[in-house]
């Protein structure tokens, strides 16, 4: 294709927006914030469907465009700014600007009140830019700046109301946390440099194309090491403490940033650098297992949560986790397919929770709420279909999607792939539990602060709700069956189609009665809305309360001994020896040196000449000292000073 | 004839005596003198090298230096007197006041 498809636009949009609200927005009118803010994912959105139109053939993609001139360029290393539109970045911009639009519009009313209006929008845009960097990135530097990138808008966003300590706490946690995975992923990429010497995406597979035999060893290393970075960024075990927190921000960037895009960026980086954890089953094991245990492990502390925010953070850390499984086992396009999914009623469930929160006045506590669907009827409506679909109840789209890794994971052919199912099951039927659980607590029963005053949002908000309702309904019937052949020709074919029909409609069957199962248990415990805990006497809440004690054991292990180490250096080391130590030493100096020169400042005139007659002395036993030297040289110069004169 | 180093040697002795007047006079003016003796023995040296390689500059430079010699002299005497008039005194170990 020689058509050009203004590639570089997706993201230089939103960070025109930035440029602008960031510089100017203090003292523009809101209205033209607003404008800016909005016109400028949209208008990346407009880019992204022009690409999509463009290439609907499939045929000509990858399309790569680079810019003329190379962004490093020393002995061996070469890095250019490419771009690269394939089938995988194509779906990952059309949820990114698409899903990323919509929260924008949703933010024009939730934010409507808040001082930092255009900052917000400015951070917001600025997430955007760096998204789409990483997501069109053509090669490991390039992605590893929009990776970095979205940290920051993250760790600014979170600590948005910066005021509130605990808001600023958990900004820096979410940046800490993500600086050790990124810490892996750098590893990562110095090792892949050294292993392939390029750092371009798709020269590193050529040469493994080139090697079939190329299995295991530095790859299983360098695949860890990548891991490390997706751990960190999409909140994996260990490294997934800092989600929960980071619902301090508000509440559309836990739904753009902390559910939809920025925490899936490590699933996508599986699986755009499959090619690598293709060649290392170990690597792709430990992935599997990473990705079920945070699944199931977060189910769990989710099922307890009462900050309604705080369930969807726990849920989103186990849906990635669904989604790292399915890369675990190979199966990236079902996780990329549950990726689009999730941003759909994931996004949609923050959303609405959002409008909750936001028409109850700041109110969190489910405990607080009940009775919500005759107050905010499309908030209610939009909200139920989000759970339906997360919780896999068909026809919504997370039954499809969460479906399509369940039957890969069984389908895998070996034992470990039971266990994964299995677990994944399990998890599935946690999900449904809980979320019905805060579906019930929330909309049904009678509501337990009535002087809360409910209302219902705004349009700004509510119709970005029923866009993403309508998308968590049918975004499964776009990709079921066909998403695996279409992402076909970027990550390769798996063998799961081969799977007979009957233990297709097994899986689903179970599947679904999973979710069903999920459903009854919190319809039995939940539907009288009590405002009690009725599993608070169930062995183990306490356990699930605090959540394992992870935060604490991460304090007292990591945090205390790091921190206290560090107050050691600063005052010890740093403030005490090395900043006093050289002002005392420099002071000393100088005041020393200053006692013995002072002498030479007398005051007396005939002093200060005798020094200047001595210097005159010494300058000239100096002359004297190195007279045969001078003697030609001068005498050179005035014998050709005669030549000339006696030439006149 | 006289030879060229007996001018020099003039020329030396003026200018050391010049430098002795200079570090041992109390008196500002003897100061002053003292230094218009050390411009002359350079003055003397000028002329004699300017003689001896026939060549005419060193003569000029002696003017140029008379010249820097009498403008010196005035701004020198005019500071003198001020001094005078401020401090009553022109011995130079009085004259201390920039002393730290």
């Amino acid at each position: 294709m020689n058509g050009h498809l203004y590639l570089w636009l997706i993201p230089l949009l939103p960070f025109a927006g930035f440029l602008i609200n960031g510089i100017l927005g203090a003292r523009l009118p809101k209205w033209l914030v607003t404008a800016v803010a909005l016109i400028a994912p949209l208008a990346s959105f407009g880019v992204v469907l022009n690409a999509a139109w463009s290439v609907r053939a499939g045929a000509l993609l990858p399309h790569i465009e680079a810019a003329n001139y190379s962004w490093i360029d020393a002995g061996m290393l070469h890095v250019d700014f490419s771009l690269v539109l394939d089938q995988l970045s194509l779906i990952m911009l059309l949820v990114i600007t698409g899903v990323g639009f919509l929260i924008h519009i949703y933010s024009v009313g939730y934010m409507s009140h808040d001082r930092g209006y255009w900052r917000y929008f400015a951070y917001l845009n600025l997430f955007l830019f760096f998204m789409t960097v990483l997501v069109l990135a053509g090669n490991v530097l390039l992605m590893f700046v929009g990776w970095e990138g979205v940290g920051l808008a993250s760790y600014l966003l979170i600590g948005f109301w910066f005021q509130k300590t605990s808001a600023a706490d958990a900004g820096k946690k979410a940046f800490i946390v993500n600086r050790i995975g990124d810490f892996g992923f750098l590893i990562g990429i110095f090792l892949l440099l050294g292993q392939f010497g390029t750092l371009t995406m798709s020269d590193i597979s050529a040469k493994l194309a080139a090697n079939p035999a190329w299995t295991g060893g530095i790859l299983t290393t360098i695949c860890i090491c990548l891991l490390i970075g997706a751990t960190g960024k999409s909140a994996q075990l260990p490294l997934y403490v800092w989600l929960p927190d980071a619902m301090e921000g508000p509440t559309p960037v836990s739904a753009l940033i902390h559910a939809a895009t920025m925490v899936t960026a490590g699933v996508y980086m599986i699986a755009r650098t499959h090619f690598l954890f293709d060649r290392s089953p170990l690597a792709l094991l430990i992935v599997a297992i990473v990705g079920a245990a945070t699944a199931l492990f977060a189910a769990t502390i989710g099922v307890v949560q009462t900050d309604i925010k705080r369930v969807l953070a726990y849920s989103t850390v186990s849906q990635l986790g669904y989604m790292f499984l399915a890369c675990g086992v190979a199966a990236y396009s079902a996780g990329i397919f549950h990726l689009m999914t999730h941003a759909f009623f994931k996004g949609l469930l923050f959303l609405a929770a959002g409008s909750v929160i936001h028409g109850l006045g700041g109110e969190q506590d489910m405990r607080r709420m009940g009775g919500l669907w005759k107050k905010m009827p499309v908030t209610f409506w939009t909200m139920t279909f989000a759970v339906i679909a997360i919780a896999g109840i068909p026809p919504f789209a997370g039954f499809f999607s969460k479906d399509a890794i369940l039957m890969a994971a069984f389908t895998q052919g070996t034992a470990a792939g039971k266990v994964f199912w299995f677990v994944g099951l399990f998890t599935a039927l946690l999900t449904s539990f809980y979320m019905f659980r805060l579906w019930y607590l929330t909309f049904m029963g009678k509501p337990r602060s009535p002087e809360l005053h409910a209302h219902e949002s705004s349009w700004t908000m509510l119709g970005p709700l029923v866009i993403l309702a309508l998308l968590s309904l049918g975004g499964g019937w776009m990709g079921a069956g066909r998403f695996g052949a279409f992402l076909g020709p970027v990550i390769g074919k798996k063998t799961v189609e081969a799977a007979s029909t009957n233990l297709e409609w097994t899986l689903s069957g179970l599947a679904v009665a999973a979710a069903v199962l999920g459903w009854l248990a919190a319809h039995m415990l939940y539907r009288r809305n009590e405002g009690r805990e009725p599993l608070a006497s169930a062995p183990g809440y306490t356990v699930l309360t605090h959540k394992y004690w992870i935060d604490e054991v991460y304090g007292a292990l990591i945090v205390k001994p790091l921190l206290t180490a560090s107050r050691f250096f600063l005052e010890w080391v740093v403030e005490f020896a090395i900043l006093g130590g050289a002002a005392w030493l420099l002071g000393g100096i100088i005041t020393f040196s200053g006692a013995i020169l002072q002498k030479w400042q007398s005051g007396n005139l005939r002093s200060y000449a005798a020094w200047l007659a001595a210097g005159a002395a010494v300058l000239l036993l100096f002359a004297l000292a190195t007279w045969n030297g001078m003697l030609t040289h001068v005498g050179m110069h005035i014998g050709n000073l005669h030549m000339n004169w006696a030439g006149h | 004839m006289i030879p060229i180093s007996w001018y020099l040697l003039l020329s030396a002795v003026l200018f050391c005596l010049g430098i002795v007047g200079f570090l041992i006079k109390r008196n500002l003016i003897t100061v002053f003198m003292s230094i218009e003796l050390m411009l002359n023995g350079v003055n003397l040296s000028f002329v004699t090298f300017a003689h001896m390689w026939h060549n005419v500059q060193g003569q000029i430079f002696v003017f140029f230096v008379m010249v820097v010699a009498a403008a010196e002299a005035a701004v020198g005497l005019a500071i003198i007197i001020a001094i005078f008039r401020a401090r009553g005194t022109l011995a130079v170990d009085r004259i201390d006041l920039m002393k730290l």
